[in-house]
């Protein structure tokens, strides 16, 4: 380890701090070259969305949430916290499943997918902070439940909480990535000594938070369809995030190797299909014992009347088409090693947990306020936000990917 | 019951009413007067009841009859004139509102809607919608910043100091009430009836029971009016269904109603459990600890397993290697 700052290449010697950091950020291309190498297809669409709906988020904090949402007496939340809350935070467990999978169990085989797992997690539950800032009513007083009054009977109270920790734990368990680009051979050393402590960290608050964000609703039984409300709901909450964050690693690591080809090496390339293998099977598993556990849930309340009706049969498109279905897509997949069929499979599954946290968040609650279906289709002001804060995750993503050994490993500093 | 002037209101002069379960004004006053030697006190009934806390003895309450009310909306003019609320934009005594049903906002904070019967026999049953300020209430239980608080005199009171604005309150309440000042750029509350505090702990009555003409609405200490409630419903078996909705409903609320017709006709939730809604999150918060505590050593031990195999089988291999060098 100590020796491999006399190995690094000429660029970590430069003039000055300021030319070399420039150069870091420009990705050792001339401001010309970094400048043309911007203008794509992509970037110009991102461009445009940002254009349209960077105004409309100032506008939110300048006239209120009034202009953007339904502003709503009934429906308090929308799409950003349905979408950017409910449905970003189990979508971001991968940090969590992957860190837990490779440190605590073992899993080395799968180490070319554990930082692009901690990053997804990271600007997951960073961006689900910034979807909550856009929709709090006073987001300057965000740190009020840490440090002014205590509602310590509230599970948003541990909710909080919980982000506010696992996001600081997220950025220390990616921080390595950073002082690899930086070049900063002894704080990288830092920051790996505690990466068993955060991983552990990361487990206990996020096994604590992905249900309770399900027990949330457990405090509105007369407003949550019964079909959706159950005592398991944190249950149904945790496993679902734990196979959904499986379904997304594979995703985001296809797109990886899609996208950003160049900035993936030979090892993560090379392992991609097997691992996406691996991680379908994993991930088959756990949905099917999610199948089981949304049946229990049914026939614990013996609701079977139920699907009987309008919700029920919305109810069996979300259990079956989006939960069993990809289930048996991914073990066909991993049975007959094709990995076309696990990465469809695995798309079929993250939209099912979008589904189920829309469903659980805005289909399911308040379904006895007359035209209830009316009221939950979201304004055009909150799409463009959606849209603005989606784009933004991916170029912040990409731009990370681009520069940080995510994808590849820095051949100053092998192995995790 | 009614033309005997039992309840407090408007035309009911002090201390008028004859019998024992008669909530006179004067009965009123003196309860308050006892309560407030109690606080002095230093609040017996934390001390004796702290296994069982079954809510504030001397809360107050109100009935609210839905078989008196006429719908002349004077409880909604009084209520924006004491809470100095903006100007609504169809005046109180324009019979056009009740066309739509309507629900508490962040300009008003009770309001009245009108009920066709179902049989069209029967006149139009008129149901006035405010806070329940339930004896255990759910937005307090939401609230990550303490922002309610459940007060001795019956109130659900909410702090606007404290308020984030992550709207938890309102997808809690049971009966969707909290509405919310969106329009607010920089100062967006919850808006919500008060029971009107100040004017409770100035012994005076809320400003909509003061204004009731028609005596639909009833003012006391909540388990006086749980027996007056009882009694109307004995002593006039054909004019209500026999149940007092809000004595149980959500772990119970001070407001409580009567009706002719079933609550569910007159837009009351009757899928409400009988036991208060922190009981739903309560098992779960109660979990944490363990979580906390177990975790930590399960999963290190894990890895400390993890890390026993893997150096066995690294010396394993070493050893290994030796002997073929050997060889």
């Amino acid at each position: 380890m100590a020796n491999h700052a006399q190995t690094l290449p000429a660029v970590a010697a430069p003039e000055s701090f300021r030319s070399w950091f420039l150069n870091k950020l420009r990705m050792g291309m001339s401001w010309q070259d970094y400048g043309r190498s911007l203008v794509t297809p992509f970037n110009i669409v991102a461009g445009l969305v940002l254009l349209v709906g960077i105004p409309v988020i100032v506008e939110r904090f300048m006239y209120g949430l009034g202009v953007v949402t339904h502003s709503s007496n009934d429906y308090p939340w929308g799409l950003f916290l349905g979408w950017g809350l409910f449905g970003g935070v189990p979508l971001s467990a991968t940090g969590f499943v992957m860190a837990t999978a490779y440190y605590i169990f073992g899993f080395r085989r799968y180490a070319p997918m554990v930082r692009i797992g901690i990053l997804t997690g990271f600007l997951g539950y960073l961006f689900a902070v910034l979807y909550l800032l856009i929709d709090l009513g006073r987001p300057w007083r965000i740190y009020f439940p840490m440090t002014i009054s205590f509602g310590t009977a509230s599970v948003l109270f541990l909710v909080a909480w919980h982000v506010a920790l696992y996001l600081t734990v997220q950025l220390l368990e990616f921080s390595p990535a950073i002082f690899e680009w930086l070049n900063s051979d002894r704080t990288r050393g830092w920051a790996k000594k505690i990466t068993i402590g955060m991983t552990i960290a990361g487990i206990m608050l996020s096994t604590l938070h992905q249900s309770a964000l399900g027990a949330m609703f457990l405090l509105a039984p007369g407003k949550v369809h019964p079909l959706w409300y159950s005592s398991y709901l944190p249950q149904l909450f945790l496993a679902s995030s734990i196979y959904v964050a499986m379904a997304m690693v594979i995703v985001v690591s296809a797109l990886a190797a899609r996208f950003l080809r160049e900035r993936c090496d030979e090892v993560f390339l090379g392992r991609l299909d097997e691992l996406t293998i691996g991680l379908g099977k994993a991930c088959a598993v756990g949905m099917y014992v999610y199948f089981i556990m949304k049946i229990i849930s049914v026939a614990h309340d013996a609701e079977w009347s139920l699907l009987a009706t309008p919700y029920g049969h919305w109810f069996l498109v979300e259990v079956l088409g989006f939960v069993l279905l990809p289930a048996l897509v991914l073990t066909f997949g991993f049975k007959a090693s094709r990995v076309g069929v696990v990465r469809f499979g695995a798309v079929l599954a993250v939209i099912g947990v979008l589904v189920n946290r829309l469903n659980v968040s805005t289909v399911a609650l308040n379904y006895n306020l007359p035209e209830h279906l009316h009221h939950i289709i979201p304004p055009r002001g909150e799409l463009i936000v959606v849209a603005t804060l989606t784009v933004l995750h991916i170029l912040i993503f990409r731009w990370i990917v681009n520069r940080m050994s995510v994808t590849r490993e820095d051949p100053a500093f092998k192995a995790h | 019951m009614a033309d005997k002037q039992i309840s407090i209101n408007a035309g009911d002069g002090e201390g008028s009413g004859p019998a024992s379960q008669t909530i006179s004004r004067r009965n009123f006053l003196g309860g308050a007067a006892v309560f407030g030697g109690a606080t002095l006190a230093g609040a017996p009934c934390t001390a004796e009841a702290a296994s069982d806390f079954e809510g504030w003895p001397d809360r107050f309450g109100m009935l609210t009859d839905l078989t008196a009310c006429v719908g002349c909306r004077s409880c909604e003019r009084a209520c924006n004139a004491e809470n100095k609320l903006p100007a609504p934009e169809q005046p109180f005594d324009d019979p056009s509102v009740f066309e739509q049903t309507r629900r508490p906002t962040s300009t008003a904070y009770t309001v009245v809607n009108r009920y066709e019967s179902a049989d069209g026999k029967g006149g139009p049953v008129y149901r006035k919608l405010q806070c329940n300020h339930c004896n255990e209430p759910a937005c307090a239980t939401a609230c990550p910043a303490r922002a309610y608080s459940k007060t001795p005199e019956g109130a659900v009171a909410y702090n606007e100091d404290l308020c984030f604005g992550c709207r938890y309150c309102m997808t809690a309440c049971p009966f969707n009430v909290p509405a919310y000042s969106y329009e607010s750029a920089f100062e967006p509350k919850i808006v919500k009836c008060t029971f009107c505090y100040p004017r409770i702990k100035k012994g005076l009555l809320p400003a909509c029971a003061d204004a009731c003409p028609a005596g639909a609405l009833t003012f006391g200490k909540r388990s006086d009016l749980i027996k007056l409630a009882r009694d109307r419903i004995k002593n006039a078996p054909d004019r209500y269904i026999d149940h007092i909705y809000g004595e149980r409903e959500a772990g119970g609320t001070s407001w409580m109603y009567l009706s002719g017709v079933p609550f569910g006709d007159v837009g009351f939730p009757t899928n409400l459990p009988n036991e208060p809604m922190i009981e739903g999150t309560k098992g779960f918060l109660a979990a944490v600890p363990t979580v906390l505590v177990v975790w930590p050593a399960l999963f290190s031990m894990c890895y400390s397993a993890l890390r026993h195999r893997e150096e066995a089988v690294a010396k394993e291999e070493e050893e290994k290697d030796k002997e073929t060098n050997r060889g």
